[in-house]
C-alpha cells in the first residue's frame, strides 16, 4: 500500500519536474525578450534606422550595418543556394549509393557540427589571405555560404526526396531524359519546400557574428557599401561594438539592434513558416 | 543527332552537379590544409609539447608563453556548467514532452523551444552580460563583472532545445511495444520512463549529449562578450577567463600583422577546436547510428 503510494507520489514529481525543465527554457526566453524590448525599444527611430555609426551614441544609428547585412546575405545566397541545391541533386537523383556519395554524405553531415569561428578561420587563411580577396562583402559572403552550405544541401534533399517517385517515372515513360524530368517535373514541385530551407538557412547566416569577425570584418564603419569589393560591417557585429562599450548610452543601442536584427530573423521565419503551409498540399 | 546533342548535355550537367557534391570535400580539405599549414608554422618556433601542456597564456604580450592549457580549461569550464544545466533540463522536458504532454501543448511548446535555438548568440551575450550577470551579482556578493557563470548559464539555454529535440527523437524511436509490456506488468508512467524507455533510449539520448558539448565548446560569443577575455587555469566560476574560441575573436578584432607568430596562435587553436568538436561529432554520429540499428 505505502509502496504503491510512494510510486504515484514519484510519478507525480517526473511529471513536475519535467514540466519545470520544459518552463525554464520559456521563461528565460520571456525574460530575454522582455529585458531587451524594455532596454532598447526608447531608442527605434527613423533616425536610429538611417544614421550612420557615432562616436556621441545618441547620434549613432544602423544604417550602415543594416547595409551591410543585405550586401552579404544577398550574395550568400547567390552562392549558397545554387551550389547547395546543384550538390542536393545530384546526390538524390544521380549518385548511386554507397562508395563516393556516401563519403559526401558524411563529410556533409561533419562539416554541419564544426563550430562557426572555425570558417572563419578558413575565410581568413584561404579567401582574405591567399585568394586576396581582402577583408570585403565577398569575401564575408563566401564565408558564410561555406558554413551554410550543409544546411542548404541536407533541406533541399529533404525537399527532393517528399517528391512522389511517380511523378518521375511518367515522365520517363513519356520519353523524358533525366534532366527533363528533374528540371520540368521534379524542381517545381519541390521548389517551395526548398525556399522554405534557404530562407531558414539565411536567417541563421545573418545572426553570425564570429565568422565574420575573424574575416577581419570592421567594427566601426560609417559608410554604406559601395560594392562587393567593399569593406563592411554587419547588424550582429555593430551590436557586439556597442555591447563591448561601458557607456549606458551603448548599450541601448546595442539592444534597439538587437530588436532590429530579430525583426529581421522574425519576418524571415514567418515567411518560410508562410511558404511551407501554402503549399504543403 | 539531335539525341546525341541531347547526351552530350545530359552528361555535362550531371558533371556540373558533381562538382557541386565535390565542393564540400574541398570545404573540408581547405580547412584542414589552412590551419594544418600555420599550425606546422607555429610548431616550428613553439614546440607542440610547451603548447599543449604549458600552463601559461601571454602570445601577446612582451614576456610571451604558449602553454594553451588555460584557454582549453576555461572551455572545459563553461562548457561543464552549460552542460549541468542542459543535461538534466533538456532531458527533463524531452521525457515531459514525449511522455507525459498532452499533444495540444507539445504542438505549441516545440515551435517556442525551436525559437530559443534560432536566437543569434551575440543576443545571448547581452543578455548573459547585462541580465544574467547583475542578477547573479544580488545572490553571489563575490561575483566578478566578467566570469564564467553567467555565459556557461546562458549557453546552457542555448542549447536546451538541441538537447531537448534530439532526446525527444530518441524516446519516440523506442517501440510502443516495449512501454506496454512495462504497463501490463503494473508499472506507473514513471517506473517505465526510467527503467525501460530511458536504458532503451540510451545511445541515442548520450549521442545528443555529446553533441551538445560540441556545440558548447565550439560556441564563441556569449563568452566573448560575457566571459571577460582573461586566460586563466581555475575551477571558480566566479572569476573571468577566456576560452579558445574567445582567443580566437580577441585577436581577430585587433591589428595582429600576418605571418607574425601571434597571428599563428589563432590558427593553432583553431585546431584544437576543430580535431575536438571532429571528434566529439564522430561519437555521436557513431552512437546515433548504433541507436538506429537497435530498433531498425
Amino acid at each position: 500500500m505505502t509502496r504503491r503510494l510512494r510510486n504515484q507520489l514519484l510519478d507525480h514529481l517526473l511529471h513536475g519536474a519535467g514540466m519545470a525543465a520544459t518552463l525554464l527554457g520559456l521563461v528565460v526566453l520571456g525574460a530575454l525578450l522582455f529585458d531587451i524590448f524594455s532596454d532598447g525599444l526608447g531608442r527605434i527611430s527613423w533616425d536610429f534606422l538611417t544614421s550612420f555609426p557615432s562616436r556621441r551614441a545618441e547620434n549613432a544609428g544602423i544604417y550602415a550595418a543594416l547595409a551591410g547585412t543585405v550586401w552579404v546575405i544577398s550574395f550568400t545566397a547567390l552562392l549558397a543556394v545554387p551550389l547547395g541545391i546543384g550538390a542536393a541533386i545530384f546526390l538524390e537523383e544521380y549518385a548511386a549509393r554507397g562508395g563516393w556519395s556516401r563519403v559526401i554524405e558524411i563529410n556533409i553531415a561533419n562539416l554541419a557540427g564544426v563550430p562557426s569561428v572555425i570558417y572563419g578561420l578558413l575565410g581568413l587563411g584561404l579567401l582574405v589571405r591567399t585568394l586576396a580577396l581582402g577583408r570585403s562583402v565577398i569575401a564575408g559572403a563566401a564565408t558564410l555560404a561555406l558554413l551554410v552550405l550543409p544546411v542548404v544541401i541536407l533541406s533541399s534533399r529533404e525537399a527532393l526526396r517528399a517528391v512522389s517517385p511517380s511523378l518521375r517515372e511518367a515522365s520517363y515513360a513519356l520519353g523524358a531524359t533525366k534532366w527533363q524530368t528533374i528540371w520540368h517535373q521534379v524542381l517545381p514541385v519541390a521548389l517551395p519546400g526548398m525556399l522554405t530551407g534557404m530562407i531558414l538557412a539565411l536567417s541563421r547566416a545573418i545572426g553570425e557574428t564570429a565568422p565574420l569577425i575573424t574575416i577581419g570584418a570592421l567594427t566601426y564603419v560609417p559608410f554604406a557599401p559601395a560594392g562587393i569589393w567593399s569593406p563592411f560591417t554587419v547588424l550582429p557585429i555593430q551590436v557586439f561594438n556597442w555591447v563591448s562599450r561601458p557607456q549606458e548610452a551603448f548599450l541601448e543601442n546595442a539592444a534597439a539592434g538587437i530588436i532590429v536584427l530579430l525583426a529581421l530573423l522574425l519576418a524571415m521565419n514567418g515567411a518560410a513558416a508562410w511558404l511551407r503551409d501554402r503549399f504543403q498540399q | 543527332m539531335a539525341s546525341e546533342r541531347r547526351d552530350r548535355i545530359e552528361r555535362l550537367i550531371e558533371r556540373g552537379l558533381q562538382a557541386c557534391a565535390g565542393l564540400s570535400v574541398l570545404v573540408t580539405a581547405g580547412i584542414l590544409v589552412v590551419l594544418l599549414v600555420e599550425t606546422l608554422q607555429f610548431f616550428r618556433e613553439v614546440s607542440p609539447f610547451e603548447f599543449l601542456f604549458g600552463t601559461v597564456w601571454t602570445p601577446l604580450f612582451l614576456q610571451k608563453s604558449f602553454g594553451v592549457l588555460p584557454l582549453v580549461g576555461g572551455t572545459l569550464l563553461v562548457s561543464f556548467i552549460a552542460m549541468s544545466v542542459a543535461g538534466p533540463a533538456g532531458l527533463l522536458t524531452a521525457i515531459y514532452l514525449s511522455e507525459y504532454a498532452p499533444s495540444r501543448v507539445r504542438r505549441v511548446v516545440k515551435p517556442v523551444l525551436e525559437v530559443l535555438a534560432g536566437v543569434p548568440t551575440v543576443v545571448y551575450g547581452y543578455f548573459a552580460l547585462l541580465f544574467v550577470t547583475p542578477l547573479l551579482q544580488q545572490l553571489i556578493p563575490g561575483l566578478s563583472g566578467f566570469n564564467a557563470l553567467s555565459p556557461g548559464l546562458v549557453m546552457g539555454i542555448m542549447i536546451l532545445p538541441m538537447v531537448s529535440s534530439l532526446s525527444e527523437d530518441a524516446l519516440h524511436g523506442v517501440p510502443r511495444g516495449l512501454r506496454e509490456a512495462a504497463y501490463a506488468l503494473g508499472a506507473t508512467k514513471m517506473q517505465t520512463t526510467v527503467r525501460v524507455v530511458l536504458p532503451a533510449a540510451l545511445s541515442g539520448i548520450s549521442a545528443a549529449g555529446i553533441l551538445a558539448v560540441s556545440r558548447a565548446i565550439g560556441e564563441t560569443m556569449i563568452v566573448t562578450i560575457a566571459a571577460g577575455q582573461q586566460p586563466r587555469l581555475t575551477a571558480n566560476p566566479l572569476v573571468p577567463i577566456e576560452t579558445m574560441t574567445a582567443y580566437i575573436v580577441q585577436v581577430s578584432l585587433g591589428d595582429t600583422p600576418t605571418g607574425t607568430l601571434a597571428y599563428r596562435t589563432i590558427f593553432a587553436v583553431g585546431m584544437l577546436l576543430f580535431v575536438s568538436t571532429f571528434l566529439l561529432n564522430l561519437v555521436s554520429n557513431w552512437l546515433r547510428e548504433r541507436f538506429r540499428e537497435e530498433y531498425a
